[in-house]
């Protein structure tokens, strides 16, 4: 421990025991772009001690406006290794593995099942149901968020709990789509809210404590400043996570 | 005869230029029918997400007169 995380203190939830189980957790952050950002900086702030950041692009001037993890200075690197340096300037002993590749196949598995947490900042579905299905054959908790124009969305899933239900229960039937914020648009703060309530999510996961937002689906909507949380249900046609159907994940 | 309280979100709400609706019925729908009714006979899109008194459902749930339905866009950017 040091001074850096002194002000968990404040919270009889924090304890000296939670600052080191955290210095010993590991988080897979899949994606460094808007969600991406504000995760791993809080991630790192919190004193989380090893990061594994799985991004295949490079930083362009036009991701400025939201991924707020890169500068001006790293146009041009890699996400991943521009995110390093800033990471590291902000949590000297944080721990970071950088994967500049897109998270497939066996190197998908083998980093989900070496993580405590997973965080979803893609912005796919493809790669989104890719990495639910490893965290359900991994048994990993998955914490996703999503944001296009004015919307976000934060959900929890753990596949350790029977009653749990999966990404794919949310999305059982669903084609890609071309709504990237890119091409769509995107409200730049909006991914600093969405992306901080993970982070938020992340560290209750690792600590156990509150209530995660496990079988409930979050939305907010920046327009009108409203949210809802409504109420997910374990599919029980889902082919992922109902084990009676699907031995082998692979979906 | 009662009402059901009708909701569109996000991309959804700026497409049909509002947010709200109050449909009346008195018997129960389900929620297709709910969407079509306040939809100029409009078949509900597969891609659209739907939840009943805050429970995420499937488009085939039956609906009561009194309940409130959402409807809401899928979201994958990041």
């Amino acid at each position: 421990m040091n001074n850096l995380h002194h002000p968990h203190f404040l919270s009889p939830q924090i304890d000296i025991d939670s600052i080191q189980k955290l210095s010993h957790s590991k988080v897979l952050i899949v994606g460094l772009g808007g969600l991406g950002s504000p995760v791993a900086m809080y991630l790192a702030a919190t004193g989380v001690g090893h990061l594994v950041l799985a991004d295949s692009d490079t930083v362009e001037i036009s991701n400025l406006q939201r991924q707020i993890v890169h500068d001006t200075f790293q146009i041009g690197q890699s996400k991943v290794h521009s995110a390093l340096r800033k990471l590291q300037a902000i949590h000297p002993h944080l721990q970071i593995t950088p994967i500049q590749q897109r998270l497939e196949g066996d190197l998908l598995d083998a980093q989900v099942k070496a993580v405590d947490v997973v965080a979803d900042c893609s912005d796919n579905f493809t790669t989104r149901f890719a990495l639910n299905a490893a965290c359900v054959r991994h048994c990993k908790p998955l914490v996703a968020g999503a944001a296009i124009r004015f919307t976000g969305q934060v959900a929890v899933f753990l596949p350790s709990l029977p009653q749990s239900p999966c990404y794919r229960c949310l999305y059982p039937d669903i084609e890609e789509t071309a709504e990237t914020c890119s091409q769509m648009g995107i409200l730049a703060p909006l991914v600093g809210v969405i992306g901080s309530l993970q982070a938020v999510e992340i560290v209750k996961v690792l600590l156990y404590f509150g209530q995660p937002l496990c079988g409930k689906l979050f939305l907010f909507d920046a327009y009108t400043t409203q949210w809802r949380i409504l109420t997910l249900y374990k599919d029980v046609n889902c082919p992922v996570c109902n084990h009676t159907l699907s031995a082998d994940v692979r979906l | 005869m009662m009402t059901i309280t009708v909701k569109f979100f996000a991309s959804l709400r700026e497409q049909l230029g509002k947010s709200e609706t109050l449909l009346s019925t008195s018997k129960p729908l389900t929620v297709s029918q709910v969407w079509s009714q306040v939809c100029d006979n409009i078949s509900l899109p597969a891609h659209i997400l739907t939840a009943v008194n805050m429970e995420y459902v499937e488009a085939n749930t039956l609906v009561n007169p009194g309940d409130e339905v959402a409807f809401f866009p899928p979201v994958t950017g990041g």
